[in-house]
């Protein structure tokens, strides 16, 4: 072989072997770290696995939040419209949490069936609603525009 | 009537943008000169007629005209003035004008700083970007027309602009990022018309060199400013939070950053031509992606816009045409393209193509963190979203590996550089950052952080290797003085960007490490503690604000028995809309930033909160401001106002003058 011929082969083996070392990792890595994500309705019939850590989305049902008064504890339940779940979840709030409001929380079922929230999400644009509310109350069956904050507003 | 000149302004805009996207490049085909020559005033005229848009667009703003759509939506009678202003990017619409009319101001500049480059060359720019703009123009009147009005009966008040953008941050940092982000769309241009006229030689590369380094510096600058703004404003003390949105802003820095050391081995050696240009054209794409997401609402996101699919629609099709052609352009243009390939293995160039195999690998696996949600879910139905430890888990190693090679890369020399001299070199910087990087974290925190011990050997690697470097370069010199002067331009441009990456290095790590908070219940007179800090509750009283009313807290904070800062956290109610928001105290600092969040009213006096220590956080902002201007340095390099002077007699030399870089080079 020709010296920059050989140059040439191992610049692209060089590339060919990093690649495939950032692919490997890369895969790895997203498995490891994909949320999946359920609504109420399919919380409540078990779809889940025990342990799970995952994502809930839902409305957060009218008169259900109760703050603690002397921790930071919040209880709330969260709403497809035909099952509820209820949430418990230690800190501080997003401004834009309200009952009605959609909201997205991250964590774990608890052995007493509460989702327990390491994190709750809700959005900045309070007449966009998140692409994941919408979809499970498009899977309960109740319609977005009914139950919307600008429509209930 | 006026919003209505707006809108015809903006047609004007739209007729002469067709004339730019199609006669100067048919010109430069057919050697017509008089059609070539039209580039340079059409391109201003699209300037006008878009600046007189905005400005009337704003001008609905400022007067409360509440009979456009747009202004009814995102202004309210109550808004304070400079937001009034600044609310015309305050949603899809107008912010989409914004950038059309940023795009518009860069072509301007390019047909005003371009009078060195051959006119054919500059018609062909100006052409692809004239169709850009008239791609995103009619974008603008077909499905997200800012001066739609409400017709018969326009409400009596504005709906308010989203209370989370009544701030310093959304002034600057959305036309910040527009800016750097279309920037990349004229080094863009630049690509395409070298791919066009068939020239593949450094030429292209050197005219398009100081565009690509202050369009690069001016994204740079808008994402630090995005991560800041986010930091004091959200809430929660992060300042990245690998949020769909946030992240084609970082894989366009990352292909523009690829892009600027590609562009410099192209210039000086010739050598990755067809990578530099495909390298262009994926930054481009970054850009549009990033508009493409955050305008079809496709993901969740903070920055989402309330959206419809055709608009998504629109976009993807804006993409697939433009970076669909410039792909097919390139595969037909690309065996023109013959790079020169005369380097050994351990040389600049092979460290430039380590550090673009590196960026390209971190931006495309934020590529698929950010697009595989979408990409899941339409296969199988089922949503799912990526978490930060995925993007962590590839971003951080990819980095440390990239700082390791960025402070060698300025000591090889093009072509060949001995190991024996590298080694003789950089022996004892490596081993110093290693005795730094144990020694001092250990020092200043007293505990013991693999992270930070990393971070602080790296930085010192970057920084002793860049002093290191500077003595060598300036050792022949009569006085050290007049060997700094010597230096050009783009080579401090270099080391300040590096230093940069160095600082924002240390301010990334240290703030992850060693970052405390702790959310508390409090009464007045109550304190917590946290790390060396003592907070003191004094309690909350209301106030009221031009649009908004509330309840501001007041705390004390003591270090070791003393007062150092009083802050004042603030829970607000905005009246037009009833939305709460939070507005964080913070008391700034070089080494350490203190930072309280107010949560709700508890049982009587007492409040919920998060208080926060967040050590060296302000470096990763400093590390920005230091690669930004590192970026206009170089750009201001010498060398390229010489060339412009050189050209202005009219010369057909354009090849000749080819080593002329590397001239500059060895005189330097």
């Amino acid at each position: 072989m020709k010296p920059h011929r050989r140059k040439k082969l191992g610049i692209i083996i060089f590339i060919a072997a990093g690649l495939s070392v950032a692919v490997g990792f890369t895969a790895f890595a997203l498995k490891q770290n994909i949320n999946m994500f359920y609504t109420p309705t399919q919380v409540a019939e078990g779809e889940v696995g025990s342990g799970q850590h995952f994502r809930i989305g839902g409305m957060v049902k009218t008169g259900t939040v109760l703050g603690a008064t002397n921790s930071l504890k919040v209880n709330f339940v969260t709403t497809d419209f035909v099952s509820d779940v209820p949430i418990q979840y230690e800190g501080i709030l997003p401004d834009l949490f309200r009952e009605g409001q959609g909201i997205v929380a991250e964590g774990e079922m608890d052995a007493k069936g509460v989702f327990q929230a390491s994190r709750v999400l809700a959005k900045h644009d309070e007449n966009f609603m998140s692409p994941e509310v919408k979809a499970a109350l498009d899977a309960s069956g109740a319609s977005a525009e009914n139950h919307s904050p600008v429509a209930t507003n | 009537m006026i919003p209505e000149i707006g809108q015809f302004s903006l047609i004007l805009a739209l007729c002469l943008s067709v004339i730019l996207a199609s006669l100067p490049i048919i010109g430069a085909y057919q050697n017509n000169f008089l059609w070539m020559s039209m580039a340079r005033p059409l391109s201003a005229g699209v300037f006008v007629f878009l600046a007189v848009s905005i400005a009337i667009l704003a001008y609905a703003f400022v007067t409360d005209d509440f009979s456009v759509k747009f202004v009814a939506e995102h202004s309210n009678s109550l808004l304070p003035d400079r937001y009034k202003l600044t609310a015309v990017w305050g949603g899809h619409e107008g912010s989409f004008l914004l950038w059309t009319f940023m795009l518009s101001g860069w072509m301007l500049s390019v047909a005003i700083f371009t009078k060195s480059m051959p006119l054919e060359f500059v018609a062909r720019v100006l052409g692809v970007l004239g169709v850009l703009i008239t791609g995103y123009i009619l974008f603008m009147l077909a499905t997200s027309n800012p001066f739609a009005r409400i017709v018969p009966l326009p409400p009596i008040d504005g709906a308010d602009l989203n209370s989370a953008l009544q701030d310093f941050g959304f002034i600057i940092h959305p036309p910040t990022l527009y800016m750097g982000y279309v920037g990349f769309s004229v080094v863009f241009a630049f690509a395409m018309a070298a791919l066009l006229s068939g020239k593949m030689d450094a030429a292209w590369a050197r005219w398009c060199r100081p565009w690509a380094n202050v369009s690069w510096a001016i994204l740079t600058l808008g994402i630090a400013l995005g991560s800041w703004w986010a930091y004091y404003e959200l809430g929660w003390g992060g300042w990245w939070a690998w949020d769909p949105v946030e992240n084609p802003p970082l894989i366009t820095w990352l292909f523009g950053t690829a892009l600027i050391h590609s562009l410099a081995a192209t210039e000086k050696r010739g050598v990755f031509k067809s990578w530099t240009v495909l390298l262009a054209i994926l930054a481009f794409a970054g850009s549009l992606l990033g508009t493409f997401i955050t305008r079809s609402g496709l993901l969740t996101s903070v920055h989402a816009f309330a959206s419809d699919p055709t608009r998504g629609f629109f976009i993807l099709a804006i993409l697939g045409i433009t970076v669909g052609g410039a792909l097919l352009l390139f595969a037909f243009r690309a065996p023109l393209m013959k790079s020169e390939f005369g380097f050994d293995l351990v040389s600049r160039e092979i460290l430039l193509l380590a550090n673009n195999i590196i960026l390209v690998v971190s931006a495309a696996s934020v590529f698929l963190g950010t697009m595989f949600p979408m990409v899941y879910q339409g296969l199988t139905d089922d949503l799912i979203s990526i978490g930060p430890p995925y993007f962590n888990a590839i971003f951080i190693p990819l980095m440390a590996l990239l700082t390791v090679i960025l402070a060698i890369g300025p000591y090889c020399r093009w072509k060949r550089t001995s190991v024996a001299f590298l080694v003789e070199q950089m022996g004892k910087v490596a081993l110093a950052s290693l005795a730094l990087g144990v020694v001092v974290p250990l020092i200043v925190t007293l505990e013991f952080s693999l992270a930070a011990t990393i971070a602080v050997a790296l930085a010192s690697w970057i920084v002793l290797a860049m002093l290191q470097d500077i003595r060598n370069k300036t050792a022949n010199k009569a006085s050290r003085l007049k060997g700094l002067r010597s230096l050009p331009f783009s080579y401090y441009g270099m080391q300040t960007a590096h230093l940069g990456m160095a600082v924002m290095l240390i301010g990334v790590a240290l703030t992850s490490a060693f970052s405390t908070e702790r959310s508390v219940l409090l009464a007045p007179g109550q304190d917590v503690g946290l790390g060396n800090y003592v907070f003191r509750f004094e309690g909350a009283a209301p106030i009221n604000g031009p649009n908004y009313v509330g309840e501001e807290a007041s705390f004390t904070v003591l270090k070791g028995g003393e007062e150092i800062t009083t802050l004042h956290p603030e829970r607000r109610v905005y009246l037009a809309t009833g939305t709460p928001s939070t507005e964080m105290a913070i008391d700034a600092g070089l080494f350490r930033d203190l930072f309280i969040t107010l949560g709700e009213q508890k049982e009587g006096e007492s409040w919920s909160m998060t208080i926060y220590v967040k050590p060296f956080v302000r470096w990763i902002w400093l590390g920005a401001i230091f690669m930004t201007l590192g970026g206009i340095l170089a750009a201001a390099d010498k060398r390229y106002r010489r060339l412009r002077r050189r050209h202005t007699e009219p010369s057909r030399e354009q090849s000749k003058s080819k080593p002329l870089g590397g001239e500059l080079q060895a005189s330097s």
